[in-house]
């Protein structure tokens, strides 16, 4: 009989297979997660909220299900932590702000009704920076979350908490949202796999917004092949979504299985490299350049010139559609009010309310666009970033006619201790350096980890950027990488992590 | 050109944040550091480059007109932070003045 560590340390594939062969109930599974959300989750407060009536509830339709002989899915009584942006109907929805505090939303996101269709078992809601502005979880209104690898340092963001639930074996599966790189710094900081699928593939619709041209919702995962799962699980045209490409989803899993990379050609962006980047990070990149040579890939370099520019011009064009976005947090409808004494006016209570409701960083970036779109800065600020987004747009179709996929570290550091940017706004959106591009473009991107920076042994992600829909492209390089990289070191990555006990019974340090 | 506290409670007043004076004070200097960083897209040369507003390349998608269900009054009001006799309560629209 397996214990409960050994069944939270399983593959998403693993246990699947194991729901879908009837040796292991969805409920047991189930329940093993719960057990471990309990036991770390003091220490990690990845989650907001746990669901476990209906978790259990989900997972109960899945078990008679199988027994009743009836087809499931590939992910069908796999646990998942889901990030608390998406709408659920019968769980609140806060997206880290006070302004949403105990809100319940009447229905489903896309994405939510998708994972329950799918018989995947929602856990719970996880932490994020609020409305997914930061790189942390420290914008989140309750509190960061912690990085399992080192609790005193930060999981990254926005979706920082299925980032930790994932790394801690809370959950197998997380889902995130991307905007300029909170799927993919997360998944770096945390040892993970994570992917922004191209932008349009997956549904936005009940993700609250935050920039509507950039969101875009994506698996957070263990290994590449769980993230592919994922990724079908979740894919394919939304009509409720009027941006939702009407295409057929790339074949991530059968690349995922095929990971082979000889003969592709691989492009090393010159821009995003040197200044600004650890020198550990940058070690443990090249050993993946070279570990990609010696799987029989063409590595050359390319140059992308305007991707200097990649980073002002998203923190001009996000907060922009952010401050439109957020106009609709007027405390009339639904969530916080404050100040309404029955002699103020509606405007004076909206003010009094998103006041005391939106936290620092969401005020900077609503005056921010605010700023940008004023009549006189125009031109000046939001008409040059949309340039400047062609351009980087038309860099991105030059170097992919020289290579089929481009390659960059994923952040310029490692995870950093909580509370050392808090105060630098700037210092906090160098995070997101590097994948940025991707964001602007609306290509494919994936972090896959690629080695601990001998600096401070904390891991490191690369990322592989693919055109727009061929995300199938990440699967192939990212699944080649992990597979050479495990057989090398003779274990997975994550099995490394110290920042807290894996399980009873498991041989790790305690937490601090 | 930097960036003002005065421009700041302006700002503030246009998205309709009642900031007190520290967060005015705070957010001035961090703006003026923000958006100073940000005016670096001033130097590219972008002269007849077309703006690009949306990484999916869509326009006018259509949908067949159907009637689908939607949310009941009782869910929606269910969710305010005031309702009566069926429908949002909210302060006086109207100033005195």
């Amino acid at each position: 009989m397996a214990t409960d560590s050994d069944l939270t340390t399983l593959t998403a594939t693993e246990m699947a297979a194991a729901v879908a062969a009837g040796e292991l109930s969805a409920v047991d599974l189930t329940k093993a997660h719960l057990d471990r959300i309990e036991q770390t989750d003091l220490q990690v407060r990845a989650f907001l909220y746990v669901a476990s009536d209906g978790a259990l509830a989900a997972a109960r339709v899945v078990d008679e299900r199988r027994a009743a002989g009836e087809p499931l899915g590939p992910l069908a009584g796999v646990p998942l932590a889901l990030k608390d942006v998406f709408t659920t109907a019968d769980m609140p929805t806060t997206c880290g702000s006070k302004i949403l505090a105990g809100w319940r939303p009447p229905y489903d996101a896309t994405i939510t009704a998708r994972l329950r269709a799918a018989g995947v078992v929602i856990l719970g809601k996880t932490n994020m920076d609020e409305f997914a502005m930061g790189s942390s979880t420290e914008n989140s209104a309750f509190g960061p979350s912690r990085n399992p690898w080192d609790l005193a340092r930060v999981p990254g963001g926005s979706s920082g908490g299925s980032a930790a639930a994932v790394a801690a074996y809370q959950a197998p599966l997380g889902i995130g949202t991307d905007t300029g790189g909170s799927i993919r710094q997360p998944a770096a900081v945390c040892g993970l796999v994570g992917v922004k699928p191209t932008y349009g593939g997956s549904s936005r619709y009940g993700l609250v917004a935050f920039a509507s041209s950039l969101d875009t919702p994506g698996p957070l995962t263990r290994t590449v092949l769980d993230a592919a799962l994922l990724h079908e699980t979740i894919s394919g045209h939304d009509p409720c979504d009027s941006t939702s490409l009407d295409a057929p989803v790339p074949p991530v899993v059968a690349a995922a299985k095929n990971a082979d990379v000889a003969g592709l050609r691989i492009g090393v962006v010159t821009e995003l490299a040197g200044d600004g980047y650890a020198g550990g990070v940058l070690s443990c990149f090249n050993e993946a350049i070279e570990l990609l040579e010696s799987l029989g890939a063409k590595v050359i370099e390319v140059s992308c010139p305007h991707f200097r520019y990649a980073l002002p011009a998203y923190y001009l064009i996000a907060p922009s559609e952010c401050s439109s976005n957020l106009a609709r947090f007027d405390g009339m409808r639904y969530g916080l009010r404050v100040g309404d004494d029955g002699t103020a006016s509606a405007e004076e209570v909206m003010s009094l309310t998103r006041a005391a409701g939106f936290g620092a960083e969401v005020k900077r970036r609503i005056m921010l666009g605010t700023y940008a779109l004023s009549s006189g800065y125009y031109d000046a600020y939001y008409g040059k970033a949309q340039q400047v987004r062609t351009l980087i747009t038309r860099d991105f179709s030059a170097a992919f006619e020289q290579a089929d996929v481009l390659v960059s570290p994923t952040t310029p550091t490692t995870a950093f201790p909580i509370g050392e940017r808090v105060d630098d706004p700037m210092a906090m959106y160098l995070a997101d350096l590097a994948t940025i591009p991707g964001n602007l473009a609306g290509n494919a991107a994936m972090s896959v980890p690629c080695g601990l920076s001998p600096e401070d042994g904390l891991p490191v992600g690369l990322q592989i950027m693919a055109p727009v829909l061929a995300d199938d492209r990440l699967y192939r390089v990212g699944a080649a990488v992990e597979g050479a990289l495990d057989q090398r070191r003779g274990h997975r990555l994550l099995t490394q992590a110290r920042g807290i006990e894996r399980g009873a019974g498991a041989t790790g340090e305690a937490g601090r | 050109m930097p960036i003002t506290r005065d421009e700041v409670a302006h700002l503030a007043t246009l998205s309709r944040l009642a900031l007190t004076d520290e967060e005015l004070d705070r957010f001035a200097g961090q703006l003026d550091v923000i958006i100073g960083a940000v005016a670096r897209v001033q130097e590219v040369a972008a002269a007849g480059i077309p703006p690009m507003t949306h990484a999916a390349d869509l326009s006018n998608v259509f949908r067949e007109d159907v009637v689908t269900p939607c949310l009941s009054a009782d869910v929606v009001l269910s969710q305010a932070p005031a309702a009566e006799a069926g429908q949002f309560k909210v302060p006086r629209i109207l100033a005195e003045d």
